[in-house]
């Protein structure tokens, strides 16, 4: 019955990883080149080495991918062939080195997805997805998971949570039906665990901000020209919603070539000016800071108050890749004051 | 850098501008884009080697030009990208106050185009080590090793439009990748639609990139994108002898006839 704990001793890692390559799954993991920490397809012998903060792109990805298309369409003279999504291609991925952050992702991105209505696509290859989550024995400047109810040992959204002992061995947080299914391939691998106090092993990060208060002050600062001023230095690309582990608007576009084509769905930002925009031409935010306090209204307001999760988790990607340094703990902590 | 806060007050308080785009302390180790607009936000104001960030970027975004006339802290990129928007006709004479800085500390008020000018002129302009060793590196590949170099980075791209957004050149106000009628270019983040988007962008910055490399700055996902434009610069100022971002009003190399152009690239 989960929760359970067990010891994965360090050189069991890759074992592990191999055995489930064996059967057929995908093992996707954060790897590092020119300095670009990004999630991907890792072969054997899985040599991975999790001395990072954190990728800088995030797990949704896989859940949700840049591009996704969602059918093919051949039309001629009478009719039109439709070839709809193939939900059987779907692979079967595990993906490892899952910061606590980005697993908590998961389950604000599934609220989202099935919301209304249900979607197929992403809760399809959210089934065939088994996340091992890492969690965080170091963090920086920017990380704030702490002040959203979350922590560098959280074990929401993971299927089994990691974390690394003295030793380099690690303990395993057996949390769910799927991570059960990855014990069950290789119980042998999973040792009987010593009760180890997972704090004493993991980052200690201080609250920055009430999250209790950022609720009531957004609302009451609705009108404020506080979110123009901080987003004088925006200069409205999308970058900081791309790399967010929950960010989850989408573009539906057509590709066509002659008479082919398909319909996908691909990333979009509220940042962008265009986001708004109606065909009569009339943008009802038309300003960065209109566009900045919507950025942090549904993900501090709306999304706690209709879908009843986080709308951040604190990875402080945003802030990072931000090209302009616009730092979200830190506005977030100037509307509370 | 007193110098530097002092002429910004001084420029404040005598109302000869409204703001002073500059820089401020940020996250970690990083600097900020700032608008002061008064005596306390000027001591914020600093320059050193971080302030890369081209500032001109800012000097059409809607909200900080209906401030009214700004004074911007430049480095030598920054005065280059303003004097080719001069030189579009997207600046005047008198737009702006430039205060230009070095490493060194020195900070020297520019106070119209002219100034820009002459200032620019005296200067040796040249790209990084960094970017001319990546730059030589690439052009020293194979044809064929190159094309799939370029496409192995952008397959990376995101189509963020960090690299758009950021870059001072890039103004219009309705993008071609923005057209639906026709959709001239995918929206999308796909392997062909990304080299499709930089090539585009590349061909649309031909004899206007002044080199700044600040796109690639802005990239989440580390693409050299940079070297596209600044390579297209370099033949372009081997074909015509022209650089962007040295005069006031100058025409683009590419818009631009000349009986005795060459057409040694016509095969």
């Amino acid at each position: 019955m989960v929760p359970y704990n067990r010891l994965l001793k360090k050189d069991s890692l890759p074992k592990l990883l191999t055995l489930l390559s064996e059967q057929g799954r995908q093992i996707i993991a954060p790897v590092a080149t020119d300095g670009l920490v990004a999630y991907s397809r890792v072969e054997a012998p899985f040599a991975l080495d999790f001395d990072y903060i954190l990728p800088n792109t995030s797990v949704k990805e896989v859940v949700f991918p840049r591009t996704e298309k969602l059918f093919a369409y051949v039309k001629s003279k009478e009719s039109v062939e439709v070839t709809d999504f193939n939900f059987d291609a779907i692979p079967y991925k595990v993906m490892v080195g899952v910061r606590p952050c980005d697993a908590a992702g998961l389950l604000s991105l599934s609220a989202i997805f099935n919301w209304d209505p249900k979607d197929p696509i992403f809760n399809a290859r959210m089934a065939r997805t088994t996340f091992i989550g890492m969690s965080c024995n170091k963090s920086d400047e920017y990380c704030f998971c702490t002040s959203v109810d979350l922590g560098p040992g959280s074990t929401k959204g993971s299927d089994i949570l990691l974390t690394t002992l003295n030793d380099g061995n690690y303990l395993a947080e057996i949390l769910s039906e799927k991570g059960e299914a990855v014990v069950a391939l290789a119980p042998a691998l999973f040792e009987e665990a010593q009760m180890a106090d997972k704090e004493n092993f993991l980052a200690v990060l201080p609250v920055k901000f009430e999250k209790a208060k950022i609720f009531e002050k957004l609302k009451e600062k609705f009108d404020s020209p506080i979110f123009g001023e901080q987003a004088m230095a925006c200069v409205g690309c999308g970058t900081c919603a791309y790399v967010c582990p929950i960010c989850a608007c989408f573009d539906i576009q057509e590709q066509t070539k002659g008479n082919k084509g398909s319909r996908v769905r691909c990333w979009d930002s509220c940042g962008m000016k265009l986001f708004t925009l109606h065909t009569s031409g009339h943008n009802p935010r038309n300003n960065q800071g209109q566009r900045w306090r919507q950025r942090l209204m549904h993900k501090f307001s709306y999304m706690p108050e209709r879908l009843d999760v986080t709308g951040c988790v604190g990875c402080g990607r945003c802030s990072r890749s931000c090209p302009v340094d616009m730092n979200m703990a830190e506005h977030l902590k100037e509307i509370v004051e | 850098m007193k110098n530097l806060i002092e002429i910004s007050k001084e420029l404040l308080q005598s109302e000869q501008v409204k703001v002073v785009i500059g820089y401020a302390k940020g996250s970690a180790n990083r600097v900020r884009p700032l608008f002061a607009r008064d005596a306390a936000e000027c001591e914020k104001l600093l320059f050193d080697a971080r302030c890369v960030q081209n500032l001109a970027v800012y000097l059409y975004k809607r909200e900080i030009a209906a401030m009214g006339k700004p004074a911007i802290v430049a480095n030598i990129p920054t005065l280059r990208a303003i004097l080719r928007l001069c030189a579009e006709k997207q600046l005047q004479e008198e737009s702006l106050i430039a205060i230009a800085c070095n490493n060194d500390n020195e900070a020297v008020v520019l106070k119209n185009m002219t100034e820009i000018e002459a200032f620019v002129q005296s200067q040796v302009i040249a790209l990084s080590d960094k970017d001319r060793e990546l730059l030589e590196k690439i052009k020293a590949m194979p044809q064929a090793e190159r094309w799939a170099f370029w496409q192995k980075e952008f397959n990376k791209c995101i189509k963020c439009y960090a690299c758009r957004q950021t870059c001072p050149l890039c103004y219009c106000t309705e993008c071609t990748v923005e057209k639906n009628k026709p959709q001239w270019i995918t929206v999308a983040s796909t392997k062909l639609g990304n080299l499709e988007w930089h090539t585009m962008r590349t061909m649309h910055l031909a004899g206007r990139c002044i080199s700044c490399g600040q796109c690639a700055e802005a990239c989440p996902m580390n693409i050299p994108l940079h070297l596209l434009p600044m390579m297209l610069a370099e033949e372009i100022r081997e074909i015509y002898g022209t650089m962007p971002g040295l005069h006031r009003d100058e025409n683009c190399a590419l818009s631009t006839y000349k009986p005795n152009d060459q057409e040694n690239f016509i095969h």
